[in-house]
């Protein structure tokens, strides 16, 4: 077959930035395949050098708007190592709490907001708004509850407030505790129409073998916060170790390093840890895995937005689970901690080394800092999820692209897009993916 | 007349600021009922090739690229609102200014530097004209709305150029000096309503600090604590680096 093909989406991405995609087939022969990835760097681990361990969290959550409070709850753990604090029970029941928000929130807006539209053959929710209004509707409902519930938890969800290293600055009571319950019981009666919706939505089929990463733990919980790392392909590793599961690379297209582990690429996210946990998740989560068909071992990307579905379901029930704990039990006010920069000592440092690997929206990130016996950051390092998964969606790519060549270009291009769209890279990249230029 | 067509930008940032309007919810269908949004990629896809009424720009120009599209978004809209710290002062994307830039490359990016170019962080008012500010990280979305009104109309929005200490009073919130730390309330711009006190951290500037700081009373004040004045610098720069490394 002698067919040329020449994709060049432009796209701009979230926390790695500005990308575009880029294929070429020249007489039926794939050349090139890349997620080219030009962002101008931001330099957040050069920043943090020389900066007080209590400042960490507040700077890198600035690294995304989205997952802010990921980042956060990755900073606090590795800070929390590096200088041997350990964490209240209560302090690390309230940090899953705001973890559960933070993953259903992002699988939200990108369940409806970025991948429906596709799904349903519009260009954005505007379009959506004709034909499915109630569920626009829904969408921003779900979202704004759990903003609601951020509120109340952490001042904002937006770079949270109260989270910080020892624990938190404020601490919900009762009146708070029965106001993020409502909002998440409503929460829940918004996604069984939404597990309902998402049976309907016909994802594209496509199959590849690859290596799926996440956290891994021998108890019961399906784990989020903690654990060691692991994979499919049966590494597993302490956390600490995470520069020999993430081997991070540097390539001339991308100035987000690419990673690999056993294979040639590794793939992170929601699809990962349900093909890594799934037996883990609340009977809940199952039944809407059975509902729109997912089971493990998957290997078809496209369906990562259906594991962030059954995820919803997960850490909606688990967030009412431990909301209704804590209103059992009642949250000890006295925990709440000043800290500030600890010009008052109130937490004691030691000089040391700390990791937090932490499940976030998008996969597993890694913070690793080193602080002196004053608290001030040596060394800095953050392992983003998209980064992880940049080689695997190359390699996707170059599969997906040859197994297309007898349709249009329009067609061949969404199906790209929407593959990059599926691993939900960030929010804005996604939709301005559609600014596609082919020549022929 | 039809409706102001209105567009969101990004530069350097982490786009929390757009995020938060976003976030304003089923709000956000009534802010739409009276704009024409025409560009605005954190919730849709569409383009628009005309001219803009309003533009309203979050981010740091931070290279080349970057500067070459704050200068065309000035050329292509009538109003322009840099909304959220990074675009209005730098904010944290400033901090690189501190050291020099390939220092921060090589801590980073090691040998291969060369690949990814950088340049200084600049705010949006270093390289074009500001119509309207809304500072903050994030903006503060009830600011967000006034602000967006007063530009719709063709009003003038004075920021508060008062201490954030004159609205945590009215929140009746306790000092955080008088619980030991230190925070940048006295000498940073109030209209976040005290955000992060009322929630019981402290406030690190990132709204920027008034345009009279009694900076030396400041640090008086914050050497009472015997603190490594290096840390207190660090935190005044936190979110002012930009501004501060530019008007030198």
């Amino acid at each position: 077959m002698s067919r040329n093909l020449s994709v060049n989406v432009e796209f701009l991405t979230r926390v790695e930035g500005h990308g575009h995609i880029v294929v070429d087939v020249a007489e039926g022969v794939l050349k090139t395949c890349q997620l080219q990835i030009v962002e101008a760097p931001r330099f957040f681990e050069a920043m943090l050098q020389g900066r007080s361990i209590f400042e960490a969290q507040h700077i890198t959550s600035r690294i995304c708007g989205i997952c802010a409070c990921g980042h956060s709850l990755a900073s606090i753990q590795a800070a929390e190592a590096a200088i041997g604090f350990t964490p209240s029970e209560q302090t690390l029941k309230l940090r899953k709490l705001l973890l559960h928000m933070e993953n259903l929130d992002s699988h939200v807006l990108h369940i409806y907001l970025l991948a429906a539209p596709d799904l349903l053959g519009v260009k954005s929710f505007m379009g959506l708004m004709k034909d499915h209004a109630d569920a626009v509707r829904r969408a921003l409902r779900m979202k704004k509850a759990c903003n609601d519930v951020c509120d109340i938890l952490v001042g904002r969800h937006v770079h949270p407030i109260s989270c910080v290293v020892g624990g938190f600055t404020m601490l919900p009571g009762p009146k708070e505790l029965e106001a993020m319950h409502a909002l998440l019981l409503q929460v829940r009666e918004d996604l069984a129409p939404t597990v309902a919706l998402a049976a309907t939505l016909e994802f594209p089929e496509f199959e590849r073998q690859t290596e799926y990463v996440g956290l891994i733990s021998d108890d019961g919980e399906y784990p989020l916060l903690s654990g060691d790392v692991g994979s499919t392909d049966g590494v597993r590793k302490a956390k600490e170790d995470y520069r020999a599961i993430t081997n991070e690379f540097l390539l001339p297209h991308s100035s987000a390093k690419h990673a690999r582990l056993s294979r040639s690429s590794y793939m992170v996210g929601a699809l990962a840890r349900f093909n890594l946990n799934h037996d883990k998740l609340h009977p809940k989560a199952k039944e809407t895995a059975a509902a729109v068909g997912l089971k493990p071992l998957c290997t078809n990307p496209y369906l990562n937005t259906a594991a962030q579905l059954v995820e919803c379901a997960h850490c909606t029930e688990e967030a009412i689970a431990i909301i209704e704990d804590l209103m059992d039990r009642g949250v000890d006010p006295s925990e709440a901690v000043i800290v500030g920069i600890n010009e008052n000592h109130s937490i004691p440092v030691q000089a040391g080394s700390g990791v937090g690997a932490v499940e976030v929206p998008r996969g597993i990130l890694f913070h690793h800092y080193q602080v002196d016996e004053q608290g001030i950051i040596q060394e800095a390092n953050c392992v983003i999820p998209t980064g992880q998964n940049l080689q695997n969606i190359e390699d996707d790519m170059h599969k997906l692209v040859p197994e297309l060549l007898d349709r249009s270009d329009e067609e061949i291009t969404l199906a790209l897009e929407m593959l990059v769209r599926a691993y939900d890279p960030c929010i804005s990249c996604s939709t301005h993916f559609l600014e596609v230029d082919i020549v022929r | 007349m039809g409706r102001p067509k209105v567009a969101f930008f990004d530069l350097s940032c982490c786009e929390g600021c757009q995020l938060q309007v976003a976030n304003l919810g089923e709000d956000l269908l009534d802010v739409l009922e009276l704009i024409d949004l025409v560009e605005f990629r954190e919730v849709m896809s569409e383009k628009w090739e005309g001219r803009y009424d309003l533009a309203i720009v979050e981010g740091s120009v931070v290279n080349d690229e970057s500067e070459q599209r704050v200068r065309q978004i000035r050329d292509r809209c009538n109003v322009l609102i840099a909304y959220g710290s990074c675009a209005t002062i730098g904010g944290v994307n400033g901090m690189k200014n501190r050291r020099p830039i390939e220092e921060s490359q090589a801590a980073v990016y090691g040998d291969k530097t060369d690949w990814f170019p950088a340049t200084k962080t600049r705010t949006v008012d270093q390289v074009v004209k500001v119509d309207y500010y809304i500072h903050g990280c994030p903006i503060y979305p009830p600011e967000f709305i006034k602000v967006l009104k007063a530009a719709l109309a063709g009003l003038s929005y004075p920021v508060p150029d008062f201490a954030v200490c004159v609205e945590c009073k009215f929140n009746e919130n306790v000092c955080m000096y008088d619980k030991g730390v230190t925070c940048l309330g006295p000498i940073t711009r109030a209209g976040c309503n005290s955000w992060c006190i009322n929630a019981g951290n402290v406030c690190y500037g990132c709204r920027g600090m008034v345009s009279n700081p009694n900076r030396n009373g400041a640090e008086d004040v914050l050497r009472r604590y015997d603190l490594n004045p290096e840390l207190i610098a660090n935190k005044m720069m936190m979110y002012n680096a930009a501004k501060e490394s530019t008007d030198e």
